[in-house]
């Protein structure tokens, strides 16, 4: 094992329900704009939740020649898309970058659901006989995502989907930190995709009762914080970075955003899919991530919360953050961007991470929105850059990403 | 042309996303027409559909170009 490196984000992309980059995304979380709307993928009308934050005017053949695009799922088609925007931010392929030494590490929670769910329908409707297509395999299965990036730009490094629910992306960003810091690979497209608006998709986090149900205002269904909330709200997209050793990026005069400076990870070890109320995990979770990037909770700037708008998940996240962070609690910036952009599930790490270095990078640090009446269970003494965005120098910032399993996530970034 | 020729050909440029123009006899999919081993699998399954017809596995290995495909069809199209 050689010694450990230092890793930066030479690249960014995003395709998320508030802008197809990640320029636009930026301009849609700055200005606290909701990406919420009735549902239009399928017809709705019978689900108890009919709207959601999709990717909006999206045409698949602005993107992919007809025949590459159908061989893809949708989750695939949004990891591509928005890698290859981080991918053409770092300026990697015309730097003469050694591709054995360029790895993909992607996070997807549940892979292609809508190529699953057509090619079931569509067998039950027939007469018994399989004629199930040879893309449904390869269409559905989550590491198409980081294959078909591969395959696209000749990336011969560390190839792998991460899966941890909604934690996948950030388990995919630590993956790639560590892939780099061991000196396994110089560069690694990281991040995460998801695209979970279909029928088994609502219908199955319905019956969980995960999900807001608010079909008569849409755009303030999304409300961490506030004492109204009743669920989170499905989103689609993806965010990609191009993670890079440091000297790497330096040698080649690239644009670094900022360090990855640590990741950390934990479990529950408590319930399937509710958080535990003690927040024991979370607080591990965070502890480790500012072990391993070696500075003090005061170093800490912004933190982007997990934050879906769930009942229960929201307060146990806030304690936790308090246990961690003692009287700092209060001089953070802490904002719930699904608030915006709805709960990608196992991309949200990755439209996270983008949203923390855009943070970092534009000085302002993007809002809470629909946070109208602070639930007197969560210490409203703590800053959730509620409603509109904030001005600050924001030098550490953290983003939580929890996801069903119990598996929890964290990475820091902090600025050069 | 044939109109068992006609759907051939029309399903050829669909799955295979090339020009009427490429599709002659002789093209081979993989060769000429830039099919992989995926896309004849799936070739083979929409002719069934279309046609009616099932193809068994030592004859697909068979129908390696427009032409071949046509003449099979043809001879066993319901």
């Amino acid at each position: 094992m050689t010694s450990i490196r230092r890793v930066v984000v030479t690249g960014l992309g995003a395709i998320t329900p508030l802008g197809n980059t990640a320029p636009a995304y930026w301009e849609g979380l700055r200005a606290g704009t909701s990406g919420a709307a009735t549902i239009t993928r399928f017809d709705p009308s019978k689900f108890k939740t009919r709207f959601a934050c999709e990717v909006k005017d999206y045409n698949p053949d602005t993107y992919f020649d007809r025949k590459e695009g159908r061989k893809m799922d949708l989750f695939t088609q949004f990891a591509v898309i928005a890698s290859d925007e981080a991918i053409a931010d770092s300026g990697l392929l015309e730097s003469g970058v050694d591709k054995d030494r360029v790895g993909v590490i992607w996070g997807s929670g549940i892979g292609g659901l809508k190529s699953l769910q057509e090619e079931c329908f569509q067998f039950e409707r027939g007469d018994g006989t399989p004629r199930y297509s040879p893309f449904f395999i390869p269409r559905m299965i989550a590491d198409s995502s980081s294959g078909n990036i591969s395959i696209k730009n000749g990336f011969r490094g560390p190839n792998f989907v991460t899966t941890s629910a909604c934690a996948s992306s950030n388990d995919a960003i630590i993956a790639a930190f560590n892939n780099i810091r061991l000196g396994l690979a110089d560069a690694v497209v990281t991040g995460g995709s998801e695209a979970a608006i279909t029928e088994s998709g609502v219908g199955g986090f319905n019956a969980l009762k995960a999900m807001s149900e608010r079909n008569d205002d849409p755009a303030s269904a999304s409300r961490p914080y506030d004492k109204d909330r009743d669920g989170f709200v499905l989103g689609e997209g993806s965010g990609a970075l191009v993670l890079e050793e440091y000297e790497h990026a330096k040698a080649r005069g690239a644009k670094i955003y900022c360090e990855l400076i640590g990741g950390g990870m934990s479990s529950d070890a408590y319930h399937i899919t509710a958080p535990d109320p003690s927040g024991e995990g979370v607080v591990l979770v965070m502890k480790n991530a500012l072990r391993d990037a070696g500075i003090q909770p005061e170093e800490v700037d912004y933190i982007n919360t997990h934050g879906t708008s769930t009942p229960l998940g929201d307060g146990a996240e806030i304690k936790a953050i308090e246990k961690v962070f003692g009287a700092h609690a209060e001089k953070l910036n802490i904002s719930s961007t699904k608030s915006m952009t709805g709960h990608l599930l196992g991309g949200a790490g990755g439209i996270e991470a983008v949203a923390c270095i855009l943070a970092m990078q534009h000085g302002m640090v993007p809002p809470t929105i629909n946070l109208h009446t602070p639930d007197p269970e969560i210490n409203q003494a703590l800053n959730f850059t509620p409603n509109v965005a904030q001005e600050r120098d924001v030098r550490v910032a953290m983003s939580n990403t929890f996801g069903f399993g119990g598996h929890n996530t964290s990475v820091i970034f902090r600025k050069l | 042309m044939s109109e068992i020729a006609e759907k051939v050909k029309a399903i050829i440029i669909d799955k295979l996303g090339v020009e009427a123009s490429e599709v002659t006899p002789e093209a081979s999919f993989t060769n000429d027409l830039g099919a992989d081993s995926l896309d004849t699998v799936e070739l083979i399954m929409e002719f069934e559909k279309e046609f009616n017809v099932s193809i068994p596995d030592d004859q697909a290995e068979n129908i390696g170009t427009v032409g071949q495909a046509i003449s099979y069809l043809e001879e066993h199209a319901k």
